[in-house]
């Protein structure tokens, strides 16, 4: 069994005024998905992360902070999933029924090497 | 806090962000004030956008309703703040505001929650707003539904329901109208305007036109529980009001069977009854009960006595009609009004036949309100179908095909024209 960082690029918060019925409904998509994957006992762990502070340490002679590398918002990481999967196969195959999907976001799905 | 951490937690109850939108908007309105209905809704709106971006990838908080109203409170003060340092002598605003939000209870007893609805319903059906904004301005605020929704029930431009709520929140501005307090004498005398209110919201959901049915659904269920809020409330609880609540639960009892599973219109005579809402059935009795605890009948009574009628009823053509027709007859001494007066016609073609229905029918047949009014030749075409003349109920069916309303009456009809037997050329 390995572990999977599942990335999820963008937040579910597309454009327009969602009406509280509507925003309900995206949250309710996410739990069902998380829970079905917890009964699995496929998810390990999730959080979100905070939209406004996202920089970038350099190294070198002197270390740098920098903004980025966001070229939009957009491209910022709403939040992560911990998921637990046989291999990377299986874990894509779980990624693919993530509502994230469903509402415009991107998925960057990562191994976390174990050994 | 990891998805693992809180998994057995946070429950999503059906509705949960619409009625809590309406809760605390409701709440922050008393604090700021009508004036301010805008502020209240903007930080509500903010605190739900919060959850959008959070609760996906934690988990629902256990307290999801403590968490939104404390989110959406201090929302509301961030904003009071930014608008206090742009002029000076706000902050002073600014400090009122947070000491009375601080005796704000987070976790209020549920009847000091139902009284700031109460008192926002009486708000938004002030007779100083217009009539058409005040269902859509009580929908929005205390309902917690979307303008897109609003629109999508009423068959309305999502830009015209918009309009209606900036005129009626500039006019609560304008006019100065107050936060209406839960005081007998103040709230007494304006239960039966904001009760007309109501049977309009409920009549525009049930109206079976064309709009979204899960939504008309929903403003039905709305309607029913504002009007209950004002049942319950010892100040504002009169018989009419429990007359109103009747008449809603007999009513939307039958809402799934009005129409089949392609949409189209079914007839009370063929609706499946083993499908009506025995619960909303029984509901709607007990209401009616306490209805019935005064000497004076309102026409909600009236109608809730013929809605009951029609609940109780094991067949259409086991139906108390004689007792309807006694409904309709004290209805119609309440005002000239020609839907009742048609309304009454068909009670008396089912008792006393379809060619009493049809004189009853004549005598209102030159009503010019009627004129545009595609049921009355398409009673009277169904009359003369029963009557074995279908020749004339030919004439008054295309008649009243002419001036369907919408295509899904048009087939309707249509349908009624093909079961009468084609003319032998």
């Amino acid at each position: 069994m390995a572990q999977f960082l599942m990335l999820l690029h963008s937040e579910p918060s597309p454009a327009g005024s969602y009406s509280p019925e509507e925003i309900q409904a995206v949250v309710k998509k996410y739990q069902e998905w998380s829970e079905k994957m917890g009964a699995a006992g496929k998810l390990a762990g999730g959080n979100k992360l905070a939209a406004d502070a996202g920089k970038v340490l350099r190294g070198g002679d002197a270390v740098s902070v920098v903004d980025g590398p966001f070229a939009e918002t957009k491209e910022l990481i709403g939040g992560y999933f911990i998921l637990e999967a046989n291999d990377y196969n299986e874990a894509a195959e779980l990624s693919k029924s993530c509502p994230h999907l469903t509402y415009g976001g991107t998925v960057e799905l990562r191994q976390i090497d174990g050994m | 806090m990891a998805v693992t951490e809180t998994r057995d937690v946070g429950v999503l109850v059906d509705h949960l962000f619409r009625h809590r939108y309406g809760a605390m908007v409701s709440s922050l309105t008393r604090v700021f004030g009508p004036a301010d209905i805008g502020l209240a809704e903007d930080a509500v709106q903010e605190a739900l956008e919060k959850a959008l971006r959070q609760w996906p990838f934690r988990g629902v908080p256990a307290n999801p309703g403590g968490w939104l109203f404390t989110v959406a409170r201090n929302a509301a003060l961030d904003r009071l703040r930014r608008r206090g340092t742009r002029r000076d002598g706000e902050s002073d605003v600014v400090e009122l505001v947070e000491a009375r939000l601080a005796r704000l209870p987070e976790y209020a007893f549920a009847r000091e929650i139902a009284d700031d609805q109460l008192a926002m319903i009486f708000t938004c059906c002030h007779p100083e707003i217009a009539a058409d904004a005040r269902i859509a301005l009580t929908l929005k605020t205390v309902g917690g539904f979307g303008v897109r929704e609003i629109a999508a029930g009423f068959l309305a431009q999502e830009s015209t329901i918009a309009q209606r709520l900036i005129r009626a929140k500039r006019r609560i501005r304008d006019a100065k109208i107050p936060f209406a307090s839960v005081d007998p004498e103040l709230l007494s005398d304006r239960v039966p305007s904001v009760l007309d209110v109501l049977y309009l919201m409920f009549n525009e959901g049930y109206t079976a036109h064309d709009g979204d049915r899960l939504v008309r659904r929903d403003i039905c269920a709305e309607a029913l529980r504002l009007a209950e809020l004002i049942a319950e409330h010892p100040v504002t609880g009169t018989p009419q009001a429990h007359a109103l609540c009747a008449l809603f639960c007999f009513q939307a009892a039958r809402f799934p069977t009005r129409q089949d599973e392609a949409g189209e219109l079914l007839l009370l005579a063929d609706q499946d009854r083993s499908a009506w809402d025995r619960a909303l059935i029984a509901r709607g009795a007990l209401h009616l009960e306490h209805a019935m605890e005064t000497d004076r009948l309102s026409p909600f009574h009236l109608e809730a006595g013929i809605a009951s009628c029609h609940a109780a009823a094991p067949s259409f053509e086991a139906t108390d009609w004689r007792a309807i027709l006694g409904y309709y007859d004290q209805l119609a001494a309440f005002g000239d009004s020609p839907v009742v007066a048609l309304n009454r016609a068909v009670a008396i073609a089912m008792c006393d036949g379809p060619a009493a229905g049809l004189t009853a029918l004549d005598t209102i047949g030159n009503s010019r309100q009627l004129a545009a009014y595609y049921l009355l030749p398409a009673t009277r075409g169904e009359l003369h179908r029963r009557l074995g003349d279908d020749e004339a109920a030919r004439v008054s069916l295309a008649e009243a095909i002419k001036i369907a309303p919408t295509d899904r009456v048009r087939r309707f009809l249509e349908g009624r024209l093909e079961t009468l037997t084609p003319i032998d050329l």
